[in-house]
């Protein structure tokens, strides 16, 4: 009995060669990723090559570069881009500001450093949508904080940022920068997170070095930090625009878009075409494989950038 | 080994591939092969007595309609027609951002995951020219169903192209914007004074948009965190044009003319005077904090004692009376859309009506019927109206019982007869896309004047129906 039970393992080995168990992992994900990922990657390039609804019952129809055509001549969705574009230089800016100068004040060691920076790193544990729902509960201008610690007591005299007004007045652009600071507010963590790591490799030696030689602290941070922490804060701008590009769910939470189109990033209209009762299918893909070349192109300018610098190394 | 492994995989990936593809062989709008209409033998609803009859394989129904308190109610009153059929009735709910998504996507699939949807009036042209409802017309008519709603509501909720005598929905949740209003503050001795002395007439629930504005204005006093009224304003799917219709409609506006022709008629004076009132009230009177409001934030800024009008859906009043949420609950009150400069009185539409999916089996089809058969009893209806549901049942609104079941009822069954709608054609998402847009500019935004924002979309849905081919 006991010789059958331990024989059935090592036959079972024997079936299974190690190509087959390596063949067993790798088409299962291989499968998914395909029908998953690759499969409507290349579907929606067909697509917006089309004149089709995804809940329309008909098949799509071959219209070429029409879809394209129609972006590209709509001056709205270039008013969209320009707002998507003002949002990602402020808010990656602020980003790597602050991200930069919060690395360098928690990376010296002193007592509750540690707790620090955990409690700073909260903001991008949180999912954007609450995020949003709660930074416009703040910004209300009778109840909200925001307006409370600025000083304002009359709401009809304050600012009402997500409104984009000021004592019932019109500022342009005061809803993009109130999403502009949540967001800053909410990454600014992520870099400085990576600043901090690329900060702590910096061998003491190079700064024991320098004041040798009396190199002032301007020139330490000038001609080490800088340059040694460079291409980790490149990491870091690269991620937070490909994300800040693609920004959809804190927008929307806060603002919807809103007021009359001032935040409504280019993600959030490629949503309202592709549903919201819209479903215009084709026109929604090229309009995504706009954004996607957008995105492939400014990650290839910086990707190039940073080759560069490494070869400067 | 390996060979067997690659080709057992590059089946299953042909399956998948093929089962993702386009819908090639599927026909085109216009030419979808209904299932046969089946001759229709019962009774006339309002002579039914006995109990329904379903097909005999049909032991349950299954109705999808939007994730909120109504569904709720139509669930109860799916327990009793079980209770009396044996029948089960589930009510799925969808949340009212992915309703419409999920329902559509389903039905691009010639899906029968339901039998019923409670779907928009404005899904009405996709619903009904790409097949997915069914043509519920001879039922309706021969039953004498038709004959039991109001006829604004049939039209509305159930007829397809309007004016064409052809339905595809029972009026099954009527709804549409009215107001309410702080009693409390109303019928205040010394606010009424002031009022009078201020505007030389009696303060009372306005009659007239002009009133309602002054009352409004009248009401605005920051310093005490008190404001005239809170309207929608959202830039989301339909909220903002659907408040904006009320001022608009009242004032002699249209979106089309029975040519479908918008030139110069979503542009005419009367519609540009419309929306400039609209951004007036938004201006001199909506409280703070309400630049991205729908229902609920109106309802919020109102249950927070900010405003002393709010306009809503009636759906949405039952929070208003109830004391645990509202602290003004038994100071509430409610009325009407008012009317426009010469006297016209419209209000957006909201609601929905009950349709049966095409791509059933003719017994569900027949099971469908039996449960709307039997839902349209007039009898029926008085338990739906006091279960929560908002009738659209002629006797039932006009019956003394349902008029004073609630507070807001009366002036729901009044408003029930100056309902209007947007576009329910099958490219309204586009349409209503351009109007959120070019409305939000304007009356949340201030840019430009409103006969901008009317002539611009005015040129943009002309555009539109030209490509798709709906201009008379």
């Amino acid at each position: 009995m006991s010789s059958v039970s331990t024989s059935q393992p090592s036959n079972r080995r024997r079936h299974l060669s190690d190509r087959a168990i390596l063949n067993l992992f790798i088409w299962p994900t291989l499968i998914l990723l395909i029908a998953m990922n690759i499969f409507p990657l290349f579907y929606s390039l067909y697509l917006s090559f089309t004149d089709y609804s995804a809940i329309a019952r008909e098949i799509p129809i071959w219209i070429g570069f029409d879809n394209f055509s129609k972006i590209l001549n709509d001056e709205q969705l270039w008013q969209y881009f320009a707002t998507t574009g003002q949002y990602v230089l402020l808010s990656v800016g602020l980003q790597t500001i602050f991200g930069f100068g919060m690395a360098m004040l928690v990376r010296e060691k002193f007592r509750g450093s540690g707790l620090l920076t955990t409690l700073i790193l909260v903001p991008m544990m949180l999912s954007p949508v609450v995020v949003g729902l709660f930074w416009k509960l703040m910004y209300n201008p009778t109840f909200g904080y925001v307006n409370y610690l600025l000083g304002f007591t009359n709401p009809v005299a304050a600012p009402d940022f997500l409104a984009s007004s000021w004592a019932r007045e019109s500022v342009p652009g005061l809803a993009l920068m109130a999403v502009v600071l949540v967001d800053a507010w909410m990454w600014t963590p992520f870099v400085m997170l990576l600043v901090l790591s690329g900060l702590k490799a910096i061998p003491d030696y190079l700064y024991e070095a320098a004041a040798i030689d009396r190199a002032s602290s301007w020139f330490q941070f000038w001609r080490i930090t800088l340059p040694q922490v460079a291409p980790l804060l490149l990491i870091a701008v690269l991620f937070r625009t490909i994300e800040a590009i693609k920004s959809f769910d804190l927008v929307m939470g806060m603002t919807g878009g809103g007021p009359g189109g001032q935040t409504e990033l280019i993600a959030i209209n490629l949503y309202r075409q592709a549903f919201q009762g819209q479903f215009r299918t084709g026109p929604a893909s090229a309009l995504a494989y706009i954004i996607l070349i957008i995105i492939i192109a400014i990650s290839n300018l910086y990707i190039r950038y940073l080759n560069q610098m490494r070869g400067e190394d | 080994m390996l060979k067997k492994y690659a080709l057992a995989l590059t089946i299953i990936l042909v399956m998948v591939l093929s089962a993702c593809g386009p819908a090639a062989t599927q026909p085109p709008a216009g030419e979808v092969t209904q299932p046969p209409a089946v001759e229709v033998t019962q009774p006339p609803a309002a002579e039914a007595t006995e109990p329904p009859v379903a097909g005999p394989a049909v032991t349950e129904l299954n109705i999808l309609w939007a994730q909120w308190d109504p569904a709720d109610y139509l669930q109860q009153m799916g327990n009793m027609y079980e209770a009396e059929t044996g029948i089960k009735v589930n009510i799925i709910q969808e949340p009212w951002g992915t309703f419409g998504d999920r329902f559509f996507t389903e039905m691009a699939a010639g899906g029968d995951a339901w039998d019923m949807v409670v779907g928009d009036s404005q899904w009405l042209g996709q619903g009904a020219t790409q097949g997915h409802y069914l043509d519920i017309t001879e039922f309706l008519v021969g039953e004498g169903i038709d004959k039991t709603v109001t006829p604004a509501t049939l039209s509305s909720y159930g007829e397809y192209p309007a004016g064409s005598g052809t339905y595809y929905a029972y009026p099954t949740e009527g709804d549409a914007d009215g107001w309410a209003y702080r009693k409390d503050l109303f019928e205040d001795p010394a606010e009424m004074a002031a009022f009078k002395e201020q505007y030389g007439y009696d303060l009372a629930p306005p009659a007239t948009y002009e009133q309602l504005r002054d009352i409004a204005m009248f009401f605005t006093r920051p310093d005490a965190g008190l404001y005239g009224l809170a309207i929608y304003t959202q830039a989301d799917y339909d909220a903002l044009t659907m408040g904006v219709e009320n001022a608009f409609f009242s004032f002699g506006g249209q979106w089309q003319d029975e040519n479908n022709n918008v030139l110069g008629v979503v542009n005419s004076p009367e519609a540009i005077a419309g929306v400039e009132f609209y951004r007036s009230l938004y201006e001199c009177c909506q409280a703070p904090g309400l630049s991205n409001a729908f229902f609920a934030e109106v309802n919020d800024a109102f249950i927070g004692g900010k405003v002393a009008m709010a306009m809503n859906y009636f759906a949405f009043f039952p929070a208003l009376v109830n004391p645990e949420v509202n602290p003004h609950a038994a100071g509430t009150g409610f009325f009407v859309n008012p009317a426009g400069p010469d006297g016209d009185q419209f209000a957006a539409l909201g609601g929905q009506g009950m349709t049966i999916i095409s791509y059933i089996s003719p017994e569900r089809q027949e099971a469908s019927k039996a449960f709307i058969r039997w839902f349209a009893q007039e009898s029926i209806q008085v338990e739906w109206g006091r279960v929560g549901g908002y009738t659209c049942n002629i006797n039932v609104l006009g019956s003394e019982e349902f008029l004073n079941a609630t507070p807001y009822n009366a002036a729901f069954a009044e408003t029930m007869t100056f309902v209007k709608d947007f576009w329910n054609v099958p490219v309204f998402g586009e349409l209503l896309l351009v109007a959120q847009t070019e409305l939000g500019k304007y009356i949340v935004n201030g840019e430009g004047t409103a006969e901008e924002a009317m002539n611009a979309i005015a040129e943009q849905h002309d555009a539109i129906l030209t490509e798709a081919g709906l201009k008379k």
